[in-house]
């Protein structure tokens, strides 16, 4: 698979995501596209991991080409959960305030 | 054409569709739902790829905990269609420009990059993706992180825990 097709399935789902972000104004919806948004690259580092190689490399180096960009990922992984909990907590607590989840009421945090 | 490429333009047409569906459906919980087939798509893309740690890791936290904490959190404020606030159209269709041409522009960049000509992705080779290979590694080079990565997880416990208290 040529690297550009990756490239550009993983710009689309970003891109969705920033739409996504843009257009919506349910508090929650804004949350998933951000999600869309790191799994989008996520994919994409994955991508690039798996790219050949150019020869002239020693044996040693190819064979551990990889293994840090899927800890990367998963080390993503771990720090989105973490947002994903705390994030959800603050969108609840922002309901049991104001009873809505939109997040044009948010501008009265100005105040 | 291959299996590889016939599995490939399946899984990015249903990750593209999908996440296209979680933007215009009005109901929140189906939104959910669509969320849920695109981490299936993106699973499906790992596996592809040889990296079957992440595609298991991925189902599992995504797909499995991160979006059920989604749902229940939908559902206990009891949203739908009804109580889905609007923007207006104006908004929507700057929105959607706005994102179609950071798309452009990165479609474009891509294309012009010299690096990226002739490149491919080896796909269906290597065992790099194993638990085996990642978790020597994980333990060996990234113990560090590994272990701040669990106080994270604490720190967030106990943070969720204090917003979420009456006070």
């Amino acid at each position: 698979m040529p690297i550009q097709y990756y490239i550009a399935l993983a710009a689309c789902l970003f891109c969705i995501g920033v739409t996504g972000v843009l257009t919506r104004r349910n508090a929650i919806i804004i949350f998933m596209c951000i999600e869309l948004m790191l799994n989008a690259v996520n994919l994409l580092l994955v991508a690039f991991s798996k790219m050949n190689i150019s020869a002239g490399l020693n044996k040693a180096v190819v064979a551990g080409a990889g293994t840090d960009a899927q800890l990367f990922v998963f080390f993503i992984m771990v720090v989105a959960a973490a947002e994903v909990s705390v994030g959800l907590a603050i969108i609840v607590m922002m309901y049991r305030n104001i009873h809505s989840v939109d997040i044009n009421f948010l501008n009265r945090l100005k105040n | 054409m291959s299996t590889t490429e016939i599995l490939f333009w399946f899984l990015s047409v249903l990750a593209l569709f999908s996440a296209i569906m979680v933007l215009v459906s009005k109901n929140p919980i189906h939104s959910v739902l669509w969320l849920i087939v695109v981490f299936f798509a993106i699973s499906g893309h790992y596996l592809l790829l040889n990296a079957q740690f992440l595609a298991i890791v991925n189902i599992i936290v995504y797909a499995g905990a991160i979006m059920v904490l989604f749902l229940f959190v939908v559902m206990l404020m009891n949203l739908n269609k009804e109580t889905e606030p609007q923007r207006n159209i104006w908004m929507k269709f700057l929105g959607v420009i706005s994102g179609g041409m950071l798309l452009w522009i990165f479609i474009s960049a891509s294309r012009s990059a010299g690096e990226m000509i002739g490149k491919t992705v080896e796909t269906n080779t290597g065992d790099i993706g194993l638990i085996q290979n990642l978790g020597k590694v994980l333990f060996s080079e990234y113990a560090l992180p590994f272990e701040i990565s669990s106080v994270l997880f604490l720190s967030a416990m106990v943070g969720a825990v204090v917003i979420g208290k009456k006070d």
